[in-house]
């Protein structure tokens, strides 16, 4: 039996040569995403926005949208927004927060009901107060900033201070790139949202872990070979892993998006999106970093190789 | 040489089998479980069989999620209240009387007493209404619920402090905690889960619940029950209270409380005989029908004011002393409302308002579809990476799919003996483990490749691979681990249950593809001693 090959064996690519469009392009993206999070900013849920959000899904297996929009617009709560998703008469309302504190939330489900509880089934109703959802997105910022906390703790204690940088920024990178994903293709934001970036955060790391192992270790095997060639050899050497374990991965999140039901797609998109992100980044942008960092002028990395030298 | 000893086969496949032993409950449905359970003869020891199952989240079965608050300026506009009565109470015991009589503040009360000596008299009685806070649990903190000070032109002031509304917030949910679980069982919904969560917060979990407005209705309301006496316009004691009869016109009600619905020991739902309009009959303690029964006598004549959280619900003469103990509450009521507050009433009284704060409800139809779903893209998502691994790796890609497929047991068997929650999100972390578990596989088999290719033997080639891939194995899942950790202490519900999965998936790779798929490698070496890596 002949088996699959997606990488080639004993490849020699000269990887490092990308950062000269990678760099522009990454820089580019991230203004970009900057300004538009300051323009457009993010389709927020209303796990972090407050409000109401309603599934519907017509008995009769057809959804009349623009009755279910004009009737709830007459509702007086104020910004209605309508949206038919899947195959089978799903509609989904949500309703902006209501002004009268956490009271004032109940009386919008209970029109709604009032009004479409005949024709349509409520399969989903979910309402978030002020309060709540004040508290989700203190917790959401936490959960992002302590986790990049955290992994700038665990790269300090495993690994030299310039491969610790240049990981750091592969990992900010692809948080920012995660974050311009949602910007434009107005996903919408919330808790789940951020586990999905809190996982593109840890694949990313791991991405870039797995190439640095290997750069440590050929650093002490080669202790007079240029960076860049290093470096190169380093991607080459763990590229055909790269691309099986993005291959299995990416398979996996693709059978979640085609099947995995519209309350998951959502989070598989972004996740798909982040692989790719996180693979690209720790080749085009991490690993050429340290070219610019600097790999060798260092004591932290003279210091192993003395002791490499002393026990040999 | 590769080695795997027996005594380390043993252990292995020991902790395979029981880890998947462990799951076989969560696989079944709760009538094949009970059956099963029965099934197991009486002598083998209950311990050796698995029972626990994993639990599905309301996203997943179907139900209501609801978070309430406590309102806590009601909780304290409830506590001054009171306070102000103990004063009053003192104040008249010991015939003094304020100027301007006593000011509610919204952390307390202040009188003014010009007359030293009668500060002297009322003040340490006063200082008893202070008490100490702490309990068995904790001992004493030292510190007190109300501070009571005074200013050399008479003004007194009782205020609660910080720690004294704490306490009366933390005893509050209690309270409430019982009230609302009474409430719930009488709508006979199964299973719901009550919780408190952070200081002023309950969390009512109602499985299979679909419309929970009777819910809501039910806790909704304090259902604070109140029989007092119609009062005089403009007196000095008296509350101007809302009435229904009046259509909701003000109508003065005396401060003072003849009884309450803390004294009924029953209130049932019934029809006056004579009108026919639905009402709530009512019985009270032995305590309550004395007082009541005292009060009816001194005020024949009078009307009686029945009033339900601060509304006059009725307001009825008293023909006769009411001595028997029960009576009626009427108030042009609909059959649903005597129903629900006879409910109320029976249940007690909450100590505080109860706001919404949050709720979330998923429907059994949608919850079925998720599942449905769910296990679509598991199925999937599991054929597409193991047809992967064996078209990319041959036997040992066989041995990856069989450690994956253990793997994936072995996560269910931990979750159902620690009786996690299975949420939507968790399905998907489930579906996103499959995909990264053969990451360790992929390490270990590129290494050995690599280790063959510089010139290895295959068994040399074998062990290097293994020994020098574990450290990039610790590295990758301890960065998924940092993640999956954080999500855990942040997220709640659903998020929550993603996180677990992803933790219990990081745990179970390590077993499965570095012990387990090393084992198999290493019988299937002393087996066929090959010659070149089949890959």
């Amino acid at each position: 039996m002949r088996l699959v090959r997606l990488w080639p064996e004993n490849s020699h690519f000269d990887f490092m040569r990308f950062r000269r469009f990678s760099f522009p392009l990454s820089a580019l993206i991230s203004i970009l995403t900057g300004l538009m999070l300051l323009t457009i900013g993010l389709n927020f849920g209303i796990d972090f926005k407050g409000g109401t959000l309603m599934e519907l899904q017509a008995k009769s297996g057809r959804a009349d949208v623009a009755s279910i929009r004009q009737t709830s617009e007459r509702f007086g709560f104020g910004d209605v927004e309508v949206q038919e998703f899947g195959s089978a008469g799903e509609v989904s309302l949500r309703f902006p927060i209501q002004p009268g504190g956490e009271a004032g939330q109940t009386a919008v489900v209970q029109k709604a009901r009032d009004t479409f509880g005949a024709a349509y089934e409520f399969r989903r109703v979910e309402t978030v107060g002020p309060r709540v959802s004040g508290e989700l997105v203190q917790s959401g910022t936490i959960g992002v900033v302590l986790s990049v906390i955290a992994v700038l703790f665990y790269l300090w204690f495993r690994f030299e201070r310039e491969l610790a940088i240049a990981s750091i920024i592969g990992t900010l990178h692809d948080i920012v790139l995660t974050i311009g994903f949602f910007v434009i293709t107005r996903h919408e934001f919330n808790m789940t949202s951020i586990a999905a970036i809190l996982t593109i955060v840890g694949y990313s790391l791991n991405e870039t872990v797995v190439v640095f192992d290997r750069t440590r270790e050929l650093m002490r095997r080669y202790k007079t070979m240029p960076t860049e060639e290093l470096l190169n050899l380093s991607i080459n050497h763990t590229m055909s892993r790269t691309v099986m374990t993005a291959a299995t991965t990416a398979l996996s999140l693709l059978a979640l998006v085609l099947f995995g039901g519209q309350a998951i797609q959502g989070f598989a998109q972004v996740m798909l999106y982040g692989v790719v992100i996180c693979t690209y980044s720790a080749i085009c942008i991490s690993t050429p970093m340290l070219i610019y960092i600097g790999l060798r002028n260092s004591e932290a990395v003279k210091v192993p190789e003395t002791r490499a030298a002393a026990a040999e | 040489m590769l080695r795997f000893s027996t005594s380390k086969t043993i252990t292995t496949v020991a902790i395979v089998l029981i880890g998947l032993l462990l799951a076989v409950p969560s696989m079944m449905s709760r009538e094949q479980r009970l059956a099963f359970q029965n099934a197991i003869p009486g002598w083998v020891p209950s311990w050796l069989v698995p029972t626990r199952a994993i639990v599905l989240g309301l996203d997943l079965q179907g139900g209501s999620h609801v978070l309430l608050e406590v309102d806590v300026p009601d909780l304290m506009r409830a506590q001054t209240t009171t306070l102000r009565d103990d004063i009053r109470r003192i104040l008249r015991d010991n015939r003094v009387s304020p100027q301007g009589g006593i000011q509610v503040t919204q952390r307390g009360a202040q009188i003014r007493v010009a007359e030293a000596a009668d500060r002297e008299r009322i003040l340490p009685k006063l200082r008893e209404l202070s008490q100490p806070i702490g309990n068995a649990l904790i001992g004493q903190t030292g510190n007190r619920d109300i501070q009571i000070t005074e200013t050399p032109d008479g003004l007194i002031t009782l205020a609660y402090t910080d720690a004294g509304v704490t306490e009366k917030v933390r005893r509050a949910v209690d309270q409430a905690i019982e009230v609302v679980r009474r409430r719930i069982d009488v709508t006979g919904t199964t299973e719901p889960s009550i919780q408190r969560q952070g200081a002023d917060r309950i969390l009512v979990q109602v499985p299979g619940l679909q419309d929970p407005q009777r819910l809501k209705e039910l806790l909704g309301r304090t259902a604070k029950l109140e029989f007092r006496l119609i009062g005089q316009q403009g007196a000095a004691d008296v509350d101007m209270l809302p009435s229904k009869d009046a259509g909701g016109e003000r109508v003065p009600v005396e401060r003072r409380v003849i009884a309450e619905g803390g004294e009924l020991i029953d209130a049932q739902p019934a029809f006056d005989g004579r009108t026919n309009e639905p009402i709530v009959n009512f019985r009270f303690n032995i305590r309550g029908a004395q007082r009541f029964g005292q009060a009816t006598t001194e005020n024949v004549g009078r009307q009686l004011a029945i009033v339900l959280d601060n509304e006059v619900v009725s307001a009825p003469t008293i023909q006769t002393p009411i001595t028997g103990g029960s009576g009626q509450i009427s108030g042009r009521f609909t059959v649903q409302q005597v129903t629900d507050l006879s409910v109320l009433l029976r249940a007690g009284a909450l100590p505080a308002k109860l706001t919404i704060v949050e709720e979330r409800t998923v429907g059994p139809g949608l919850g079925r579809d998720s599942i449905e779903a769910g296990k679509m893209a598991t199925y999937v998502a599991g054929i597409f990476v193991v047809i992967f691994m064996f078209a990319t790796y041959g036997l040992f890609g066989l041995f990856a799919n069989i450690a994956l497929l253990v793997h994936v047991g072995l996560i269910f068997g931990l979750m159902s003996v620690l009786e996690a929650t299975l949420t939507l999100p968790g399905i998907a972390g489930i579906v996103l483990t499959i995909g990264t578990a053969v990451d360790s596989n992929v390490l270990i088999y590129e290494r050995i490749r690599e280790e063959v290719k510089a010139g290895r033997s295959i068994v040399s080639g074998i062990q290097a691979g293994f020994e020098r891939a574990f450290a990039t194995i610790v590295d990758s899942n301890s960065t998924m681990a940092i993640a999956a950790v954080i999500l855990f202490f942040l997220g709640s519900g659903p998020v929550r249950g993603f996180a677990v999965v992803f933790i219990l998936g990081i745990l179970t790779t390590v077993i499965t593809a570095v012990t387990l798929t090393r084992m198999m490698i290493a019988i299937w070496y002393h087996w066929m001693r090959p010659k070149v890596l089949p890959f």
